[in-house]
């Protein structure tokens, strides 16, 4: 089997950026996600005002990985 | 339609879709600036639809007010139901009765609108939201951004300004430091994540959609031999991607018009 010559690789190097751009994201909606079904455990009688927070937060923090995916777009 | 069936180029090899999936040829009014293309065409169906569906539905109210009939039918209750969402759970929660109802039309329009334009990406024969290109987010964007200027300027006068870039409590020297972040994020940052949401949300949804579904045709019909298996897990997969697709449309109207409203309450909350 032939080794593979990294530098000969082809491709968009933008597709390795925004693989860079979802790892933040994707540990923070997993963070927000996490925290409130803690928060529901605790407090289950508090789920509807939690949830919409939570949307809330995951919409912030996606737009990271979004404007990720945008700018190869824009830098182009 | 024809684009998903081009997903094998000359030499027989595979072509996954690009970003030319979003610019589909001119059906009607070439070289005018009114050129209308597919997706052009799917936004103004969604709008004459939106238009019937509510024309009705406010019928249907008004005759159940004038006849005291309280028992709603399917359609109406359907309305109601689509109504109350927006009305309770998203403006009366957020702003409270009074400021919720003085901001209902716009957010009832932004949710419906949104809601409309990305289940088309889903449907069969249309296949592409109408939020897919920057220009349907770029105006309900702009809409929310001027609204919760208008309601800061409407509530507290210039204070509403003051309010945002100079926040109280952060000691004098900070403020060289605090005042351009929060220029950025309050003022070029929430409409900029607003459109960029929803339109990036449609566009790799639809990218993905493309990509299941060409993959499949090229499966059964190029590759030979045991690849032929394959095009049933790609099968599978676009199916799996549609149903996804249609909980993010929901979702992205939900947001869209939550982060709207959220927007427009700390516009109007008092300085603490």
């Amino acid at each position: 089997m032939d080794a593979v010559n990294i530098a000969e690789l082809s491709g968009n190097i933008a597709v390795v950026g925004y693989g860079l751009a979802a790892i933040g994201p994707g540990i923070g909606v997993g963070l927000v996600v996490s925290k409130t079904i803690e928060s529901i455990a605790r407090q289950p009688e508090l789920a509807g005002k939690l949830q919409v927070t939570m949307w809330l937060g995951i919409a912030f923090t996606e737009a990271l990985a979004l404007i990720g995916l945008a700018t190869p777009f824009i830098f182009n | 339609m024809l684009n998903l069936f081009a997903a094998v180029s000359e030499d027989g090899t595979f072509k996954p879709p690009s970003i030319y999936e979003f610019y589909p040829e001119i059906v009607a009014f070439e070289g005018t600036p009114f050129a209308i293309n597919r997706i052009m065409m799917i936004r103004l169906i969604v709008m004459t639809l939106l238009i019937v569906i509510f024309w009705l539905w406010t019928r249907k109210f008004n005759q159940a007010v004038k006849t005291g009939n309280v028992v709603p039918g399917r359609f109406q209750l359907l309305g109601e139901m689509a109504l109350n969402f927006v009305r309770k759970s998203i403006a009366h929660e957020q702003l409270g009765e009074k400021d919720g109802e003085r901001f209902l039309p716009l957010l009832t329009t932004i949710f419906f609108m949104v809601l409309g334009m990305n289940l088309t990406g889903i449907i069969p024969f249309a296949n592409i939201a109408g939020t897919s290109v920057i220009g349907i987010p770029l105006v309900l964007a702009a809409a929310a951004y001027f609204t919760f200027i208008y309601a800061g300027m409407k509530k507290h006068g210039m204070g509403f300004f003051k309010n945002a870039l100079f926040p109280q409590g952060v000691p004098p020297a900070f403020y060289i430091m605090v005042t351009p972040i929060e220029f950025l994020s309050t003022f070029i940052l929430r409409p900029v994540t607003l459109a960029l949401r929803l339109l990036m949300n449609m566009v790799a949804g639809h990218l993905l959609l493309v990509l299941c579904f060409s993959a499949t045709h090229f499966f059964f019909f190029t590759a030979d031999g045991v690849f032929k298996l394959f095009g049933a897990g790609t099968l599978l997969f676009g199916f799996a991607f549609t149903l996804f697709e249609l909980l993010v449309s929901v979702l992205q109207a939900y947001v869209f018009t939550l982060l709207t409203t959220v927007y427009i309450q700390l516009a109007l909350a008092d300085e603490h």
